[in-house]
Formats: C-alpha cells, structure tokens, sequence
C-alpha cells in the first residue's frame, strides 16, 4: 500500500475487502497507534527506513450512529426540596427519575420536561436508584435502610417496602435481563458490610451474603449471574447469585474500592433497547418478555465477544485494577496515575475505554482492553464525582463539584463543551440511552436537562 | 490520729454494733431536718454560703430526677430528615463545611462599580493626616518639612520600586509594610492567613488608598484561591474583598471579616 494513505481511503479499502452491505465507520491502528490524518503520519521514521517488514493494521468498527454533543440546558426544573444525590433515565430513555435528599423519588416527563410523580415513602434522603433491566420498575434505597419499588406509569409503591439492612444502602444492582426475563431479582449493598438479595414480587429477602468486615460501597450483578461487590475492607468478593456461594476474593487494593465497572455494565444496563434503534419520538415496544429477554441475551453475546467478563475497580489508593472475575483471581492490569481517590470508573459502551474520575480534578481514559494510558481529560477546577458516557462511545459528560458539566470529545481527547449553570455541586449525571438528553442533579436541589 | 487501721480491725473482728445500721438509716431520714433548721438558723456570711450551695444541689437534684423520668417515658423517635444530603459516595468521607457559592458574577461587579458594600463594620472613625503621617524634617539645617512618614500600616505590592530617597516624599517603613491578613469567614467561623492582593479603599482618604495603608475598617483584597471555592461558571474564586476589624498599627497583625 502507498504510504501516503489517508483514513478515508482506508475506510474505502476495509470496506470493499469486507463486502458489507451498511457502510460502518472504522478506526485504524497501526503498532497501537491510531491513524489520524494518513498513514505516514502515524508511523515511526526511523521504523520505516530501517527495514523492510509486514505491517498490521488493525481496525476497529466504530458506532453506526452518532450522538450529537450537548451544548445548552434547556430546561431547569425545580421540585426537590433538598439536594439531587441521584438522577437516571431508564433503560430505553423515556423516563427520568431523580432521587433527592427530602426523601421523595421524583419522575418526569421527559417530552414536556415537567414534573410527573413524586413518590413518598422512605423516611430518611434517598442514597440511590435503579432501573430495572426491562424499564418496567425502579428501586429506590434510602440512608435508613429500606428500599421501595415504583412503578413509573402510575407512581405508586410496588408490594411493601424491604427491610433488612441495618444501616444504609450504597449500592443497588437488578438482575441482568437476559437472565431474568420478569426482573424478580434485585441485590442490595448496605454499609453494615451485608449484600442482600430480594425477591420484588413477593417482597422477600431470598439470600444474604456476608463476608465483607467492613461497608459494601459497590454492587455489579454480572453477565454470567456472578455478583461482584467492591468493600471498603480492600477486598472486591465474586458471589454465586443462585446460592450465595462466595467464588472468589480478589485482592489486591491497598484501601478502601470505591467503585466497580463492568464492560458489559452499558449493554445490561439498556437490556432489550438497541441504541442504534432510537427515534425522537420513543416507539411503544410490544414485543414479549421472552423476546425481550431473547434480544437482550443476543446484545449481551454480542458485546461481550469471546472474552470473559472484565472488571475494573477503582480504590482509595489512587489505582484501577483491571480482573478476569469469572475465572481467576489474578489481576490483569494495575493502572496508576491518579493522584487522588478515584470515585467513579465507568466502561464505554462498547467497551474498548475506560474512563476514570478522581479527586485530583481529571477523568483519566484508559484502554477497555489493556489497560494501557490513553489520555487525561483536565478542566474542572475541583473534584470529578461522576461520568457518563453516551451511546455511541464517542462522547463522555462529567459532573463535578465546580458546579459545571464538561462534555469530552473521544476523537481530539479534548474539552468539547462546557457546561455551566448549576449553583452548586453537581452530584449526577446521567446521558439518556437514546443519546439526546443528558440530566445532572446536585447540591443547589434543581434538577437540569440538556440538549443539543 | 490513729497510728494503724485500728478501727477496721476492731470492725473485722467483731463486727458494727448491733443497732448501727438501724441508727444509720435513722439519721439519713433525719437529716433534711437537721439540714432545714441549720438553714434557719444560720446568719451572715455563712447564711449566704450555705444557701448557694443549697441552691446549686437543689437544681442538681432536679435535673437528675427529670434524667430518669426521661428514661422510663418512652421518647417518639424523631423524624426529622436532617438537611445536608450527600450522595453515598461522599458519606463516609469527612466532607469540609464549604460554604455556597458566594454570590454569582453579575452582582459582584455591579457592587464593585458603586464602590458600595454591606460591610460589617459601616462606620469607622475617620483618621486624620496629622496621626498618619509624622513629620520629617530634612535639609541641611533641617528646614524643609516637606517629607512624611506613613506611621500606619502599609501594603505595598511587589513590583515597587522606592524612589532615589532624597525625593521620597511619603516614606514607608518596612517594619510596618505587611504582606498577609487573618480573614475570617463568616459563614464557615473559620479564619485562614490569606495573602493580600491590595487595598481596595481606604475609607479615611482616598490618599490612603493610594498609598495602601491599611486602617481599622479598610476594605482589602484577599487570594482566597485556597479556600476552593467556585464560581457558577465553574471557575476559581481567587479574589475577594476583606474589611479590616482590628487596628492593625497596635496589634501587629491584620484581622480581616470577607465580604459575602
């Protein structure tokens, strides 16, 4: 091949040789380093003249669609009475829930972007929210130590609330939908150092797991019906979700694990709803649970690929560790570089980065893969407390306690939207599945939306 | 004095008299009378003494029994929610009491061109020329009186550079030229040594504030950048406005209150 290649005609080549009908766009790289402008540009001089050798050159199929950047809040609503500690959209993107220090979880209408239900039951502020896989139910866990379940159509408490964790809940995961085509499961982490598991429907504590000595800060109930939970003990425990046989401890942090991601996190989190698919207008999904479930499991099998499940933990002492969990207890890769705890670890959509927040004022990008050091994304002026990827993985939105939002570009690495207007600490984010909205809620009780 | 535990060992062996338990419990029951009659009784000094201390056992007595009537009634669980929610991920952390953001952008310039602020100390006492500046004679045979000496304290910035000193007209003493205030916010009641970034008006003279000296009720510009707070465009606060509290010429130091 001429030197001189652009990427456009790469594009051309890879897709002739191909022979797809969709045009897809690719990424290429040449020895890990991706071409930009032409090929010559991203090889090394002294390489070429050296010798002469076979060069591989990979590529990477990349989102058919595109997500268009936020760049203006349009509308700020108000109604929580205390600070927005959480904010979620649904697996499909057509409801947002918001869960509030004044011990209420509020539901808006996303198409109007007014206020919808305001579900009162928990006593104490509401520590966080979950969608269940299917979009049919949220839980909602409060500092006390109760969780309740709303449905979103009517905003009503689904069966009784579910008692049991001592002190309060930090934590909460639902069962993949491709495992559970009715969503019946839902496990809880609690800062007592217990994980529960509850059957909604009956409204019943079906298992407990102990083991951890000291809090549970995070929850993942895997793929392959493994839970992963992350302990402030340093330890991060792999369950068997079916008995609650304890698999395997994975050692390795040297203080508190503040956070866990999977790389399939996004696909289960999105259940049956293929991003690719969305419209403006959300389409009424009639197909069966079993469909459903048969959609989900195929989403699953196609983003996780061949490779087991990875696991990343993000720790107090300033490092990610990268784990097989569902085969061994060994780490992958150990990636430093925090200068501060890491609060948030999230996995892009289709999982080749990781994306890191820290203390130290930068969201750091890893490979999805390797673990190797990709980029630092610097701008905000205090503490990063969370992230959010869009759908199309070439977008990422953070919150932090600088009271804006910034909006990174994938392709430069670099700030591609700032966004002010928050009076105060912005504590979540969420980008809707869909791609076209992002909310954040925080310390100043308004919950916003933005759009492109 | 005994030279040994004789009593104890008298005790020991044959033990209290037989009716020392029933005489003790009879004098217990017998003495908030003896105790009455001596309240009565008493005069003078000692009356006075006596009641206080009365007194003060009386309210002790009080608050043990109301203590224990608490424990037997059953109290209702409170239900206040308490204010402050922060996420989960923040609660085990100890969390620095920050105060909000202080005032948005817009307000503050509008204030800064008035040239008006709420300030805590509104009124302050004008200080005349004759107790800023002293005298100096100067000349051969010491005639000319045209040189001053500032004799409150100076903030003078870095890049000053003195004038040849035959023509100094206002003259600074380094011992009273001060680079740091103590400023207190008064929101979060906490004080930090903040570096000064000028004096923002004197309100004596506007001479003063030309010259930067500093005053009792002087508003002053602090680098408050380490304090972290944020403004709502997301960006470091690092200039604030401070008025001075104290009278930094007696104390040898400058105590200052930030302006919300």
């Amino acid at each position: 091949m001429p030197i001189n290649l652009s990427k456009e005609k790469l594009q051309l080549l890879c897709d002739a040789l191909l022979q797809k009908d969709e045009k897809t766009p690719y990424k290429f790289f040449v020895d890990n380093c991706e071409v930009t402008s032409t090929l010559a540009d991203s090889l090394d001089k002294e390489k070429l003249d050296a010798s002469e050798k076979v060069l591989d050159i990979i590529y990477q199929p990349q989102a058919v669609f595109k997500v268009r950047a936020v760049t203006r809040c349009t509308s700020t609503i108000e109604g929580h009475a205390e600070a927005v500690i959480s904010v979620a959209f649904s697996p499909d993107g057509r409801y947002l829930a918001s869960g509030s220090g004044d011990t209420t979880v509020r539901f808006w209408d996303l198409q109007t972007e007014t206020p919808h239900h305001t579900c009162k039951g928990h006593s104490h502020w509401i520590l966080c929210i979950a969608w269940s896989p299917n979009g049919l139910r949220l839980a909602s866990a409060c500092k006390k130590g109760q969780i309740c379940i709303w449905d979103p159509h009517t905003g009503k408490q689904v069966g009784r609330a579910l008692q049991g964790h001592k002190q309060w809940i930090t934590s909460l995961s639902w069962k993949p939908l491709h495992l559970d085509g009715e969503c019946r499961l839902l496990a809880s982490a609690s800062k007592d150092g217990s994980v529960r598991i509850w059957d909604t429907t009956l409204s019943q504590c079906k298992l407990v797991l102990t083991s951890h000595s000291q809090s549970v800060t995070c929850l993942r109930w895997g793929g392959s019906n493994l839970l992963y939970t992350g302990s402030q003990d340093r330890t991060v425990k792999v369950w068997r979700a079916d008995d609650g046989v304890l698999c395997r401890t994975l050692q390795g942090h040297a203080h508190w694990v503040n956070t866990l991601a999977l790389n399939t996190d996004y696909v289960m989190r999105t259940g049956a709803f293929n991003p690719a698919k969305a419209t403006i207008v959300p389409l009424e999904d009639k197909s069966s649970m079993a469909e459903k479930q048969q959609q989900a499991l195929d989403r699953y099998n196609k983003v996780k690929g061949s490779s087991p499940e990875v696991l990343v933990s993000g720790s107090d002492d300033f490092t990610l560790i990268m784990w097989h969990p569902e085969t061994e207890k060994k780490q992958i890769a150990r990636m430093t570089g925090h200068m501060q705890l890491i609060n948030s670890v999230v996995f892009s959509p289709d999982t080749r980065f990781i994306a890191s927040a820290s203390f130290d004022k930068s969201v750091k990008l890893w490979d999805g893969r390797t673990g190797k050091y990709l980029a630092s994304l610097r701008g905000h002026v205090s503490r990063v407390y969370q992230i959010a990827w869009s759908a199309d993985s070439r977008l990422l939105c953070s919150g932090s306690s600088d009271s804006t939002l910034k909006v990174w570009n994938m392709e430069t690495r670099k700030l591609h939207n700032d966004l002010p207007g928050h009076a105060d600490e912005v504590y979540a984010v969420d980008w809707s599945p869909d791609g076209q909205k992002v909310a954040s809620g925080g310390k100043d009780k308004v919950l916003k939306i933005w759009r492109q | 004095m005994p030279q040994n535990e004789h009593i104890e060992l008298h005790r020991k062996r044959h033990g209290r008299r037989l009716n020392y338990e029933e005489k003790k419990r009879k004098k217990e029951g017998r003495e908030a009378h003896t105790r009455a009659d001596k309240a009565k009784k008493l005069r003078g000094l000692k009356a006075k003494m006596y009641h206080k201390q009365r007194h003060s056992e009386k309210i002790q007595m009080k608050k043990t029994i109301k203590m224990h009537e608490e424990r037997n009634t059953k109290a209702k669980s409170d239900d206040n929610v308490p204010e402050g929610a922060i996420p989960a991920y923040l609660l085990d952390r100890e969390t620095q009491t920050r105060a909000k953001v202080l005032s948005n952008m817009i307000k503050q310039k509008r204030k800064e061109k008035a040239g008006k602020w709420e300030v805590p100390l509104p009124k302050v006492k004008g200080v005349s020329e004759a107790e800023v500046f002293k005298v100096i004679k100067s000349g051969k045979s010491r005639r000319k009186c045209w040189k001053r000496m500032v004799t409150k304290v100076c903030y003078v910035g870095d890049g000053f550079t003195r004038k040849p000193p035959k023509y100094e007209r206002f003259i600074r003493p380094m011992a009273l030229r001060f680079k740091k205030a103590h400023v207190t916010h008064p929101e979060l009641k906490a004080t930090f040594c903040l570096p000064i970034i000028g004096v923002k008006k004197n309100p004596s003279s506007p001479m003063y504030t030309g010259l930067g000296v500093i005053t009792k009720g002087t508003v002053i510009e602090v680098n408050i950048s380490e304090l972290g707070l944020v403004t709502q465009g997301g960006k470091v606060v690092w200039g604030k406005y401070a008025q001075v509290t104290n009278n930094p010429e007696n104390d040898g130091c400058i105590n200052a209150v930030l302006l919300v």
